[in-house]
């Protein structure tokens, strides 16, 4: 089946779209009638929320660099090391595999993170450099690697479990990895708070944006 | 591969509602196709999927749930991992490991304990809660709309597989330093894990809810 006559948003039609089941109510509809979800058009708060939790989870993610993510006691050493630490020394001793790994997830995953929710909240508010389809993927993508970034901390908390061997070696957890794991979910909070319909209303000529701001502030495309 | 009919007539939207579909993704209006068994229905502008129907997929998924459960439970009492080093053995179980945080770090063993045991568990007892009495053709259960909802809200946070990744990682790192050895609760988790992905590909959201509008 082929699309047929023009594409209509609920709001276009005076209607509002449930996102947990899909149903569609008239507008000024509180609670959807299948679901029982609350209703919302567009969510006006969610660039705010968007915003404050981003900031929160970039303020924890500072400390889970710079304090040491595991406490490694041996015979002959104590040594603590932090993220890139860590990675840098597994690098040294020639295990180049597991620390680009260490470094995609701990590094690159959390920074990409950080750098495409921002991007994609500076396009609904200041009007989009790129098409909404290509938006919409990055929303999806970082929706999807966001609690993938939890690996880390789970590696910790096997590691410290394990390498318990008395004397000969034993794994601590350090403080960086509660930073970590904080940033995490403020970061998986503010991809959540998110509301990808906005990606869209930006995208099309005559919408009204409704995200708490004045509507020049917007410029607008035709849709691709 | 279906697409839905879009509807461009405004003044269909008053007659019934109850046929329209508004992709969640981007607010999309269709008319609901007919989805045929083992076909998909996509948003033509955001490809969110809309309707995935599976002939039999309740009884399946309540059979899945049950196996995950039981595994998770398993898993958790039996011998997860062991190393050897310098003559020297040291095991420990998933709840050891969830609780390797302590101190000031102790409120970390809460949430790995979260997101590895109890929100996996919750979701598929929520989920059993809800298909339980739809599958037979009764009316859905007092709670099943509040049950699934949360259980559709907790889907982000339950990490299970994402557990399984890291014991992976972790054995990497400390292979050539030690011996490990794999306990009966490693290979529970790993046919654990692959259960959780497969149960949630198999569930359509749409015609759930719809089952329980009835």
């Amino acid at each position: 089946m082929e699309v047929v006559g023009e594409l209509k948003t609920a709001r276009e039609m005076g209607l509002v779209g449930c996102t947990r089941c899909s149903r569609v109510s008239p507008m000024g509809t509180q609670y959807c009638p299948r679901c029982g979800s609350a209703l919302q058009s567009r969510d006006g708060l969610s660039l705010q929320k968007v915003w404050a939790w981003w900031l929160v989870g970039l303020m924890c993610y500072v400390p889970a660099n710079l304090y040491p993510m595991l406490e490694t006691r041996t015979l002959v050493s104590t040594e603590s090391n932090t993220i890139v630490g860590g990675a840098v020394e597994l690098a040294q001793h020639g295990n180049w595999g597991v620390a680009l790994i260490i470094l995609a997830a701990s590094v690159l995953i959390p920074v990409a993170k950080f750098v495409l929710i921002a991007g994609l909240a500076i396009g609904v508010w200041r009007g989009p450099q790129v098409s909404g389809q290509r938006r919409h993927f990055l929303y999806e993508v970082v929706e999807y690697i966001g609690r993938w970034s939890m690996i880390d901390v789970f590696v910790v908390a096997i590691l410290s479990a394990l390498v318990q061997l008395q004397a000969l070696a034993s794994i601590t957890p350090g403080r960086a990895s509660l930073f970590f794991a904080l940033s995490v979910i403020f970061t998986m909070l503010s991809a959540q708070s998110f509301d990808s319909r906005l990606i869209w209303d930006t995208q099309r000529r005559g919408d009204a944006p409704d995200h708490g701001l004045a509507s020049d502030d917007v410029r607008k495309e035709s849709s691709a | 591969m279906t697409r839905p009919q879009s509807d461009s007539d405004p003044q269909n939207a008053g007659i019934d509602l109850d046929r329209l579909i508004a992709c969640p993704g981007c607010d999309a209006v269709y008319t609901a196709p007919r989805v045929e068994q083992h076909e998909r229905a996509y948003c033509a502008r955001c490809h969110h999927v809309l309707i995935a129907p599976r002939r039999k997929a309740g009884k399946q998924l309540i059979a899945l749930a049950l196996t995950v459960l039981i595994l998770i439970v398993a898993a958790s009492v039996f011998p997860f991992l062991a190393i050897d080093a310098g003559g020297l053995h040291h095991g420990a179980s998933i709840l050891q490991t969830a609780f390797a945080f302590t101190g000031a770090l102790s409120v970390l063993s809460v949430a790995v304990l979260m997101f590895i045991v109890i929100i996996p568990m919750l979701r598929l007892v929520l989920l059993i809660y809800v298909l339980a009495p739809i599958i037979r053709d009764r009316p859905p259960a007092r709670w099943a709309r509040p049950a699934f909802r949360l259980s559709e809200a907790l889907l982000p946070w339950s990490m299970a597989e994402i557990f399984a990744l890291g014991c992976a990682v972790a054995l990497v790192k400390i292979g050539d330093m030690a011996h490990v050895v794999f306990g009966p609760a490693a290979w529970m988790f790993a046919v654990l894990v692959v259960i959780v992905v497969v149960t949630d590909n198999l569930m359509c959201r749409y015609s759930i809810w719809k089952s329980l509008e009835n």
